[in-house]
């Protein structure tokens, strides 16, 4: 992905320890195809929902929450630019969102909307 | 020289270095938008834990006959025209960046432009949830009715909580932008409102696949 360099001001004597602090940011013609992507994953994931048959099957669920993820990371990595961002930023919102993410899961255990057979 | 090291980007002028070499209120954006992560996560979980639970209509994605009186609620949800609110809060995240790109840019003329654009989106999203909230009032849908209705309404209406103050927070950008002008000394300012902005973005995507789509 191409990147905008326009705002880093870092000393040319320094360019050593630059490396490790720059952070770049995409430029328009990736946040257009990002925007592009993310219409076009929203309309996939309509379209799907007025497919009786798809709907019908296990598939359903799994392919939505799938097309969900790929748009959330998209926002995240490209738009909030946690890609090209500082590690600590990441831990910031990754170890809260994982989490997160696991206590959902684990009441809807304990409320029984989610079943383990062994 | 260590200290010239530090990328400007995070520092900015006018701040002081700090010990992780990274702005302290980016640093501290990103904590809020971590704590909001459980706080919609708890909401979220709430709105599953229920789905499917309620003992009368409406329902979100069926009809109900009510025994008593023999009236028929059809299902409640409009896909449609929250798929086009989908689509609008998706563009406002584009004219976020393009606003964020504009003022690291000292592009005065597009930053305005592209402020005034993010807040107009927001506001659209905002008047879908409005015409959305009302139709549902008008079917027989309130916060009492049922569990999907109170967990519906505390969610998407937390969710537009959000959305309100990111609009209310871009307007008054907007207002400095035009009063004396946003330096890209100042684009932090405007990095942080997009941050928000974008999680709040993110945060309806979570919805809408949860809420709206699966059923």
């Amino acid at each position: 992905m191409a990147a905008d360099h326009s705002h880093s001001n870092v000393s040319h004597d320094s360019q050593g320890d630059a490396a490790a602090h720059e952070h770049t940011h995409p430029d328009w013609g990736t946040y257009k195809w990002v925007a592009l992507i993310l219409a076009a994953i929203t309309a996939l994931e309509v379209w799907i929902y007025y497919i009786p048959s798809f709907t019908a099957t296990k598939l359903f669920v799994p392919v939505l929450l799938a097309l969900s993820a790929i748009k959330f990371s998209i926002v995240v990595m490209f738009y909030m630019h946690l890609k090209y961002d500082a590690k600590l930023f990441r831990a910031l919102f990754v170890a809260p969102l994982v989490l997160a993410s696991f206590i959902i899961v684990g009441l809807l255990f304990l409320f029984g909307h989610l079943k383990v057979s062994f | 020289m260590a200290t010239a090291a530090i990328d400007t980007h995070d520092t900015h002028a006018g701040h002081p270095p700090t010990s992780t070499g990274l702005n302290n209120t980016k640093v501290a954006i990103w904590a809020f938008i971590g704590s909001e992560c459980f706080f919609f996560a708890s909401l979220i979980s709430t709105y599953l834990i229920y789905r499917g639970r309620s003992l009368v209509g409406p329902f979100p994605h069926e009809a109900w006959t009510d025994p008593a009186t023999g009236h028929v609620y059809k299902a409640i949800l409009n896909i449609p025209v929250t798929s086009v609110s989908t689509f609008v809060l998706l563009m406002s995240s584009l004219a976020m960046v393009l606003a964020h790109s504009a003022v690291v840019r000292g592009d005065r003329k597009s930053s305005k432009i592209w402020l005034a654009s993010t807040a107009l989106l927001g506001a659209t999203f905002l008047a879908f949830q409005a015409y959305e909230f009302t139709s549902f009032v008008h079917e027989g849908l309130t916060i009492h009715t049922n569990l999907f209705g109170s967990s519906f309404f505390i969610l998407t209406g937390f969710h537009g909580a959000h959305v309100t103050a990111g609009v209310i927070w871009l307007l008054t950008l907007l207002f400095i932008d035009m009063k004396r002008g946003l330096t890209p000394d100042e684009a932090i300012n405007v990095d942080v409102c997009a941050l928000y902005w974008h999680f709040v973005d993110v945060v309806w995507i979570a919805i809408f696949t949860l809420v709206y789509l699966i059923k």
